[in-house]
Formats: structure tokens, C-alpha cells, sequence
């Protein structure tokens, strides 16, 4: 392999990681307030491509996407105080069967207003064949916006969990919510946060990764397998091993076409899911011990 | 302060709290005793609010909290230290503290946080060198008094502590329950839950001596303490002939 190759190989690893990482963030976000995993985080990526790329027609694309991002952030919100709040200590079966027939219904309700039709957010700068050049590797900007975006955020949730009260009061909540009501915190309230949280933070890799990814009504439940992967690879409620763990993914997903035919790659993050849930369910970067000192 | 009347609770259809009736005046350190099961941290929690009474009442200020929210009675003023400390593992001290402080930051502001900050560390100077460590990491005589030094970032009117000495040697028990009497020197109220009821009501003005699930035994804690039956059951003492 060429060294150019390989770094044409490493960049779409990089990128496809970097929106595995952010959604996988989305599950641990709610994971760790709750307990839950949403299984409908795959769909908030979706509503915010679809979203913003409704309102293009109307706004102009940076509008567009914070529009999208609010709206996301709205739903998710709304979900949780629908179908969450009012359900007394459930039980973690209940639970699973609730957020897959959120997700079916977020799902169906896009079949519904946007058909089935593939669309796509044009390229923030310039458009598919517009590439910089890093040596004699051709990088198309929008890759660098994903990673970017995600990096920022990734950023920003960090400084938001360890130097906010509300983010401090989040955490509180995940390390020990009976303890996080005895400070008089509501912590129902944090769960409707760490919904729209994870909503928003969905909605926006959704709007960046869109021109290159497109999107689709259905285009939610893969992402949501391969950042649920990530998720578990890292170990559940571990963000900082997310990001590494994405990363990993993004990049044997890349490489893998070296030696396995495209139509296997999907193939690969079930395979390492199963792998894992086999051998290692508290993920290659957690152990049982770090798992119960988890943090953001 | 605290008046419970009559009261019933439990888990689901099971009942473990019987009939009942107790009460905290301000300024008091009242004990409340009982063996393994006998329903301490039931009581606490129905207080609190985690559980709800299923037949008679709880007034705290004067008003019946049957039905309110946790955080909003732990925002009229009443704080509870859990059994088992149950701080916050992955944080720092100084951010467990200022959990602690949510109702005070709200209502007062942040200054008024840092004041209290201040004074808690004052109350229990281990935790000023410790401010940094996470809490998950203190011995247990630590975390008893961050959960302590937590539950009072509040400035509640009432602190109720389930079983503060539990596991803790006796050293470090005498230290704890010296904080709880300089408590009540500053003006606090304390609802004080113990198995070690020599200790408890060796500080305490009155106790209730809990059995199963009902009070079986109260008056003023001296009274108690001589009292044959308590020092057969708790003190351990039997008395020959
Ligand atoms: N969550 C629960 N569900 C059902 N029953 C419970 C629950 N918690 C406690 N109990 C029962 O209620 C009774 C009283 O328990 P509780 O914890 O109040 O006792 P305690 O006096 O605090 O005991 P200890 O000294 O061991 O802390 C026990 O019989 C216990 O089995
Ligand atoms: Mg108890």
C-alpha cells in the first residue's frame, strides 16, 4: 500500500471514528444519568440531518443547522418527559423495549414527512471535488469540519462536565442519585437534560456529517449499531475511551476494505460488538472497577 | 420541628413501619435506637421523602410533607446523612461539598456557598487537606464527615444521620460525635440514628428506642440509659441477680 493510501485510508477512519465517538458520547450521556441506553440516539443523528437540510430551503446553513440542533434538542426533550419521566425505577428490559419503539416511531415519522428519498446538506466549503492537499494527500475540507465539529464538541462537553454547576450536577446524578435528590437536586430534570444533550450533540455531527455520508430515514440504525459498539468497546459511560474506541473502529472499518469486500464493512462492527460482549463486556478500556468510578 | 403522628410505611405491600409517633424540637439532639432491622433508615427515609407514609402523618415545620418531593423538602430545610455515607465516589471533595450546597447556591448565592464552604472545613479540617482527593478514595471515617460536612453545606434546620459510627473506630466515633454536640452548640437540630446507643445517648437530650418497627421505649436519654431494658439489648450490660 502506497503511504498515500494510507493516509487517505487513516483520514476517512479518522472521520467515520470522530461521529461513531460523538454518538457513542450520546449513549454514555444518558447511560450515565440514567442507566438507560437510548437506542434511539441513531435517530437524533438522522432528525438533525433531515432537519437542517429542510430548512436550507428557507435559512441560510449555518441558521439551518443551529435551527436543527435546537429542534433535535426539542424532540429529544420531549421524548423523555412522554415516555421516560413518569415510569417509576423501571426495569432495564422495559427500558431497552421503550427507546426501540422510540426509535421506530422517530423512524417511521421521517419515512412519513420525508419519504424515502437520500438527501444531503451541500459541502460547508466548496464542494465533492474541491480537496486541499496535505503533501501529496488530497483531503476534502468537509472531513476536516467533521472532525473539527467533533472535536469541539467533545471539548466542550468536557469543559461543561467538569466546570459547570449543571454539569457537576450531572455527574452528581450518575455517581449516585439518591445521594444527587438528598442535595436537593431534581434529578428528573438531569435526565431530561441528558436527553436533549444527547439529542443535540447527535444533531450536529448529523448536520456536519451529512454532505458526505447523506442522509435517509433509515440512515439512524446503523450509526446507532456502530456508536453502540463504540460505546461498549470503550466501556459503558467511559466518553474519554469512546473517543479512542471510535477511532479504532473508524479506522479497521477504513482499512478493512483492503481485505474484505465493501459490502462486509458494516459487517465488521457486529462482528466486534459480539466479540466483545463475549469476551470482554466491560469494553477493552474498562474494567469492573472502573466502571463503577465512571465519570462523564 | 419534626412531628410524626401515627405513622405506617413500607415497601410495597409490606408494612414495616407500625404506629409510629415521635417528634424533634428545635435545638435538640434526639436518639433514636434500634438493632439490625428494626426500621432506622425506613423512618429516615419516609422523612425525607424517598418513601411514602401509608397511613398517618409528617409535619416538618408545621407542614405535612405526605406527598411532597424529595428536593423540595431538602430545600425546607431538612438534611439527611444516608447510611453509608453514599458520597459522590468520582468526585472531589470540594465538589461533593458543593453539591451539597445546590439549595444554597440557589437561594443565596455563590457567595454565601463559599462562606459555608469555609466553615465546613473549619468543622472538619481533614477534608480542607483532602479538598482535591476524590471521595471515593477517603477511609471511612473521612467520608462520614464529608457526608456530614455535605448534608450541612445546606444549612438545613434539621440534620437527621443514619448510623454515622457504623464501621468506624472508636477513636474516630468519639470525633464524630463530638461534631455532633458542637452542632448543636451552633444551633442545630439533629435527628441522630444509632446502634450505638451508649454513645448516641450519651450526647442525645431525649431518645426513642425502636423494635421492629415500633417504638417501644422514650423519654429523656438519661432515663434510657439507665434503664434495665436498654442495657440488656444494647449496652451489652447484664445485670446479675
Ligand atoms: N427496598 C426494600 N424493599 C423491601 N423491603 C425492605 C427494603 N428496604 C428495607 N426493607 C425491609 O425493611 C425492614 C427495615 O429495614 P431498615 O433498613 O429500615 O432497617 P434498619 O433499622 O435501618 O437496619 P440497619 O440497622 O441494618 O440499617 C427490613 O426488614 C428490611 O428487610
Ligand atoms: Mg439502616
Amino acid at each position: 500500500m502506497s503511504l498515500d493510501l494510507f493516509f487517505q485510508y487513516l483520514f476517512a477512519g479518522l472521520t467515520y471514528g470522530a461521529i461513531y465517538a460523538i454518538v457513542a458520547i450520546g449513549f454514555n450521556i444518558i447511560y450515565n444519568t440514567t442507566g438507560i441506553i437510548n437506542f434511539a440516539q441513531g435517530e437524533f443523528v438522522m432528525l438533525g440531518g433531515m432537519i437542517s437540510i429542510s430548512l436550507m430551503e428557507f435559512i441560510p446553513l449555518g441558521y439551518a443547522i443551529a435551527a436543527a440542533v435546537l429542534v433535535t434538542m426539542g424532540i429529544g426533550a420531549v421524548i423523555e418527559i412522554l415516555f421516560i419521566r413518569w415510569l417509576e425505577s423501571p426495569s432495564v428490559l422495559r427500558m431497552i423495549i421503550i427507546t426501540i419503539g422510540i426509535s421506530i416511531l422517530l423512524r417511521e415519522s421521517a419515512l412519513h414527512i420525508w419519504g424515502e428519498s437520500i438527501r444531503s446538506l451541500p459541502y460547508f466549503y466548496g464542494n465533492e471535488i474541491t480537496t486541499f492537499n496535505l503533501g501529496s494527500v488530497h483531503i476534502s475540507p468537509q472531513v476536516v469540519w467533521v472532525i473539527a465539529a467533533c472535536a469541539v464538541m467533545m471539548a466542550g462537553l468536557s469543559l461543561f462536565f467538569k466546570s459547570t454547576p449543571i454539569g457537576r450536577e450531572m455527574r452528581a446524578c450518575a455517581a449516585n442519585r439518591t445521594a444527587a435528590l438528598l442535595c436537593g437536586i431534581n434529578t428528573r430534570n438531569m435526565v431530561t437534560l441528558s436527553f436533549m444533550l444527547s439529542a443535540g450533540i447527535g444533531a450536529l455531527a448529523g448536520c456536519v456529517m451529512s454532505p458526505i455520508t447523506y442522509t435517509q430515514y433509515d440512515s439512524g440504525a446503523s450509526l446507532a449499531i456502530k456508536g453502540f459498539t463504540v460505546a461498549i468497546l470503550g466501556g459503558l459511560g467511559n466518553s474519554l475511551a469512546a473517543v479512542a474506541a471510535g477511532v479504532l473502529l473508524g479506522i479497521i472499518e477504513a482499512f478493512s476494505v483492503t481485505v474484505v469486500p465493501l459490502a462486509f464493512q458494516d459487517a465488521i462492527a457486529i462482528a466486534i460488538l459480539l466479540l466483545i460482549l463475549f469476551v470482554k463486556p466491560h469494553g477493552i478500556f474498562g474494567s469492573s472497577e472502573a466502571a463503577r468510578l465512571k465519570d462523564f | 420541628m419534626l412531628k410524626i403522628r401515627n405513622l405506617d410505611a413500607g415497601y410495597g405491600k409490606l408494612r414495616v413501619l407500625k404506629n409510629i409517633s415521635l417528634h424533634v424540637k428545635p435545638g435538640e439532639i434526639v436518639a433514636m435506637i434500634g438493632a439490625n432491622g428494626a426500621s432506622k433508615t425506613t423512618l429516615l427515609h419516609t422523612v425525607i421523602g424517598l418513601i411514602r407514609p401509608m397511613r398517618g402523618e409528617v409535619r416538618f415545620l408545621g407542614q405535612a410533607t405526605g406527598s411532597t418531593a424529595v428536593e423540595r423538602i431538602v430545600a425546607s430545610g431538612c438534611a439527611l446523612v444516608p447510611e453509608g455515607r453514599q458520597v459522590f465516589a468520582p468526585m472531589s471533595v470540594e465538589e461533593n461539598l458543593l453539591l451539597g450546597g445546590f439549595i444554597l447556591q440557589k437561594e443565596q448565592g455563590r457567595a454565601e456557598v463559599l462562606k459555608e464552604l469555609e466553615r465546613q472545613y473549619e468543622l472538619f479540617p481533614i477534608l480542607r487537606e483532602r479538598r482535591q482527593q476524590l471521595a471515593g478514595t477517603l477511609s471511612g471515617g473521612e467520608q462520614q464527615m464529608l457526608a456530614m460536612g455535605r448534608a450541612l453545606m445546606s444549612r438545613p434546620k434539621l440534620v437527621m444521620m443514619d448510623e454515622p459510627s457504623t464501621g468506624l473506630a472508636p477513636l474516630i466515633v468519639r470525633d464524630i460525635f463530638q461534631i455532633i454536640c458542637r452542632l448543636r452548640g451552633q444551633g442545630n437540630t439533629v435527628l441522630l440514628i444509632e446502634q450505638n446507643a451508649k454513645a448516641a445517648l450519651g450526647i442525645a437530650d431525649r431518645g426513642y428506642v425502636l423494635e421492629v418497627g415500633k417504638v417501644i421505649l422514650q423519654g429523656p436519654a438519661a432515663d434510657l440509659l439507665a434503664n434495665a431494658d436498654v442495657q440488656r439489648a444494647y449496652l451489652g450490660r447484664e445485670k446479675i441477680a
